[in-house]
């Protein structure tokens, strides 16, 4: 191959380096949506690779839960420290406690809770701009999506009335109250991410590799058993994500293969111990990434009427 | 198990294109399903849905049509792209709909491609649809196209009926002189009939299967190596650096869109027209001693000029067109038709102007590839050609010379809708610096 030829991840580096620059030249108020998770530590490298040796222009934001892994709030909070940028952390149990979400009775999944806190966050800052880390190969309804992903004034995604996206040349145009997610690894592969990571020699939370776990069998997957109960009197908020009884349950040799909270993500059994192993672990792989996420398992427009209401 | 990136693997980006219910999405869906790239938690899915509707025979097209209107009507209506990978290479599908309607996405799918995938049904043979899709291919400047005879299933895999239909495709061809390869192929996504395995029933075929034409097409650079082209995207200046030599760091940040620059080389910056010459090229990774499109680089330069984004930095060898009063095709993507006179945001490479459209030369027949002269308006799905007058001149090149910047987009001002796909018709005269002898 001659020398002036970019491979794989070359070309799907420099085309997220080029979307990533559009965003800070373009908008006004961006915002890094950075979960600890895989695919936003590598927005973070492209964010690196995009603006040195100036500071990223924009700070991170991050939607918890209430359910995370510790693993990866200590890892997030770290990683953003080292960057030198700015965390803004939104909680669902704020927004519970400001009336702006409000708890299902009988669900304790709070997935879908993590839309009127994105978008509280996003009017509290006036953000104009949301990038994430979500790729087309993911799911069906993504595979619909553009680079930049126009919503409407109520945060909406109107999937048959998507701008055309044509060569390189993005349309950022916003009116007031409108708002752009634009997802810089849209054309990159779970594969992809891997070998990136593994190139660019970048550290994830070591939940994604091989440890032991105690797990309980709940809707076809392996759950991780939540944190003991404080104890302190409080309410519990694992409330029924708590291993009954007549569930089976077991110290597992498990990674994470993608991240959720702890309610909605699925263990996978797996030894493997490094990122070598993980890349073989994919190519071999006969499920899906999102096949052991339990909140894409709701029906098979699941996602589709979450990202209409304004998820990720 | 070695992993796949021990070695550099090519990417090629194609598209699929084709008339409602010629089978593009099942064509997708063999493809995936033979090169085993679908899973099984996909596979239980489609099962579940065949028990349902499909009278328990699995439906490929479900793997790539994932909204819901799109199920229930049994139609593709956005792009949807699609990644698969080979030992041999890597690959971006786009699947583009085949409704008129919908034509602006095929548009879309194919302005990245590499390579078009335009099918026809074997009992229908060439139509409307084929026509439009083979035009818009070469409009984009595809380089590779493949005609795909599907459903030969269903005409007992005919060669007479596949001879047909190619010659009638032969017949056009030649008004469309832009492809570098053509290629011919019989087969059936239903059954899988030369697809990813070659079919038992097409004895009198000797050319390759579809996946090992995608997986051994010559696809030589579709980037233009040929004269530097450097639309500036954002000046990199750091904010109160720690690091005191950053202080009066000034760098240019962008993807180089055409030909190669290297250290120490004279520059031009358009349209101010002050030369420089070439003091690093940075990169996170560091400095390089030469770059070629597309990589994204930061060049800093040896004086201090005013460059701003929207700019463009150039070689001086080969110098791009610089005027206001441009020549367009574009591809009418809105409801509202395009009309002499209106005005509209116009995005060129990193920079954003308005423009005015001064008058609409020709509409273009679909039918017979003629222009129509002067017709009153452009509805949506129309091709035309546009005379356009802007704000402030643009630096370009014409679009078969170097798609990036040969190529604009128009966004109505009001919806901000995406409302034209424009390739420009190359510059009457290159910029001529007025005073050279003055230049520093």
């Amino acid at each position: 191959m001659s020398s002036y030829h970019l491979d794989h991840l070359e070309y799907l580096e420099t085309e997220a380096i080029h979307v990533l620059r559009e965003v800070a030249a373009e908008f006004e108020r961006p915002v890094v949506l950075f979960s600890g998770g895989k695919d936003s530590i590598c927005i973070l490298r492209l964010a690196e690779k995009a603006f040195r040796p100036s500071d990223i222009p924009m700070p991170f934001l991050n939607i918890e839960t209430g359910h995370e892994f510790p693993e990866l709030i200590e890892f997030r909070d770290r990683r953003a420290e080292e960057l030198g940028a700015k965390l803004i952390v939104r909680t669902v149990d704020e927004a519970i406690e400001k009336g702006l979400a409000t708890a299902t009775p009988g669900q304790t999944s709070r997935n879908k809770l993590q839309i009127p806190v994105l978008l509280g966050a996003i009017d509290e800052f006036q953000f104009d701009c949301c990038i994430g880390g979500a790729r087309r190969d993911e799911e069906k309804a993504r595979a619909k999506e553009r680079f930049f992903s126009f919503r409407d004034s109520f945060g909406q995604w109107d999937p048959k009335n998507q701008r055309p996206e044509i060569w390189n040349l993005y349309n950022a145009r916003l009116n007031p109250g409108e708002n752009m997610r634009v997802f810089p690894l849209s054309n990159w592969t779970e594969t992809d991410v891997w070998e990136y990571v593994q190139k660019e020699n970048l550290e994830v939370p070591n939940i994604y590799f091989s440890h032991e776990r105690e797990c309980f069998f709940r809707g076809g997957q392996w759950l991780p058993a939540p944190p003991p109960q404080d104890g302190n009197g409080t309410p519990d908020p694992y409330e029924g994500a708590r291993p009954t009884e007549h569930e089976e349950h077991r110290t597992m040799t498990c990674r994470v293969r993608t991240i959720a909270d702890m309610i909605s993500t699925g263990m996978i059994e797996s030894p493997a111990e490094c990122i070598d192993d993980i890349i073989a672990e994919v190519a071999a792989a006969r499920v899906t990434e999102r096949g052991t996420r339990a909140d894409d398992k709701a029906s098979e427009a699941a996602m589709e009427d979450r990202k209409k209401a304004g998820y990720f | 198990m070695k992993s796949v990136s021990q070695h550099p693997i090519e990417l090629l980006r194609f598209n699929t294109c084709g008339s409602v219910d010629d089978g593009k999405s099942t064509l997708i869906g063999r493809l995936l399903y033979d090169s085993k790239s679908i899973m099984e938690d996909q596979m239980e899915a489609l099962e579940r849905s065949a028990d349902i509707t499909g009278g328990g025979q699995v439906n490929l097209a479900n793997l790539t049509d994932g909204l819901r209107a799109e199920r229930e009507q049994g139609i593709t209506i956005d792009v949807a792209y699609r990644y698969f990978a080979t030992p041999k290479r890597k690959f971006i599908v786009a699947d583009t709909p085949g409704h008129v309607q919908y034509t602006r996405n095929m548009v879309t799918g194919a302005s990245t491609a590499n390579l078009s995938i335009v099918l026809i049904d074997a009992r229908n043979g060439v139509i409307e649809q084929t026509r439009r899709h083979s035009y818009i291919s070469a409009l984009l400047g595809i380089p590779h196209i493949v005609f795909a005879v599907n459903k030969m299933d269903l005409v007992d895999w005919s060669e007479e009926r596949f001879r047909e239909i190619r010659d009638d495709i032969e017949d056009f061809l030649p008004k469309l002189d832009t492809f570098t390869d053509v290629k011919f192929l019989p087969l059936s996504a239903l059954d899988g009939g030369n697809v990813v395995n070659p079919s038992e029933y097409t004895p009198w075929y000797e050319g390759p299967t579809l996946m090992g034409h995608l997986e051994s097409v010559h696809i030589a650079s579709d980037w233009n190596l040929n004269a530097f082209r450097f639309p500036v995207q954002w000046v990199n200046r750091p904010n109160n650096p720690t690091d005191k030599t950053l202080h009066d760091f000034r760098g240019f940040s962008g993807q180089i869109a055409g030909g190669i620059v290297k250290v120490g080389q004279e520059v031009l910056v358009l349209p101010s027209g002050r030369k420089s010459f070439v003091k690093e090229i940075q990169t996170f990774d560091g400095n390089l001693d030469e770059a070629f499109s597309p990589q994204s680089v930061t060049l800093v330069l040896e004086d201090d000029l005013d460059i701003s984004r929207g700019d463009m930095i150039v070689g001086t060898d080969s110098l791009p067109g610089h005027s206001a009063d441009i020549s367009a095709r574009v591809c009418w993507m809105e409801q509202r038709p395009l009309q002499a006179g209106q005005k509209y945001f116009l995005k060129h490479g990193t920079q954003t102007v308005q423009a005015k459209v001064i008058s609409l030369d020709s509409r273009i027949n679909i039918q017979t590839y003629e222009p129509e002269p002067h017709p009153a308006e452009l509805a949506m799905n129309d091709i035309g050609e546009v005379r356009l007058r802007t704000a402030k001149p643009l630096v370009f090149d014409g679009y078969t010379t170097n798609r990036l910047t040969g190529s604009i987009v128009l966004v109505e001002p009001s919806t901000n809708a995406t409302a034209a796909a424009g390739m420009l018709r190359g510059p009457e005269k290159v910029y001529q610096p007025e005073y050279d002898d003055f230049m520093i």
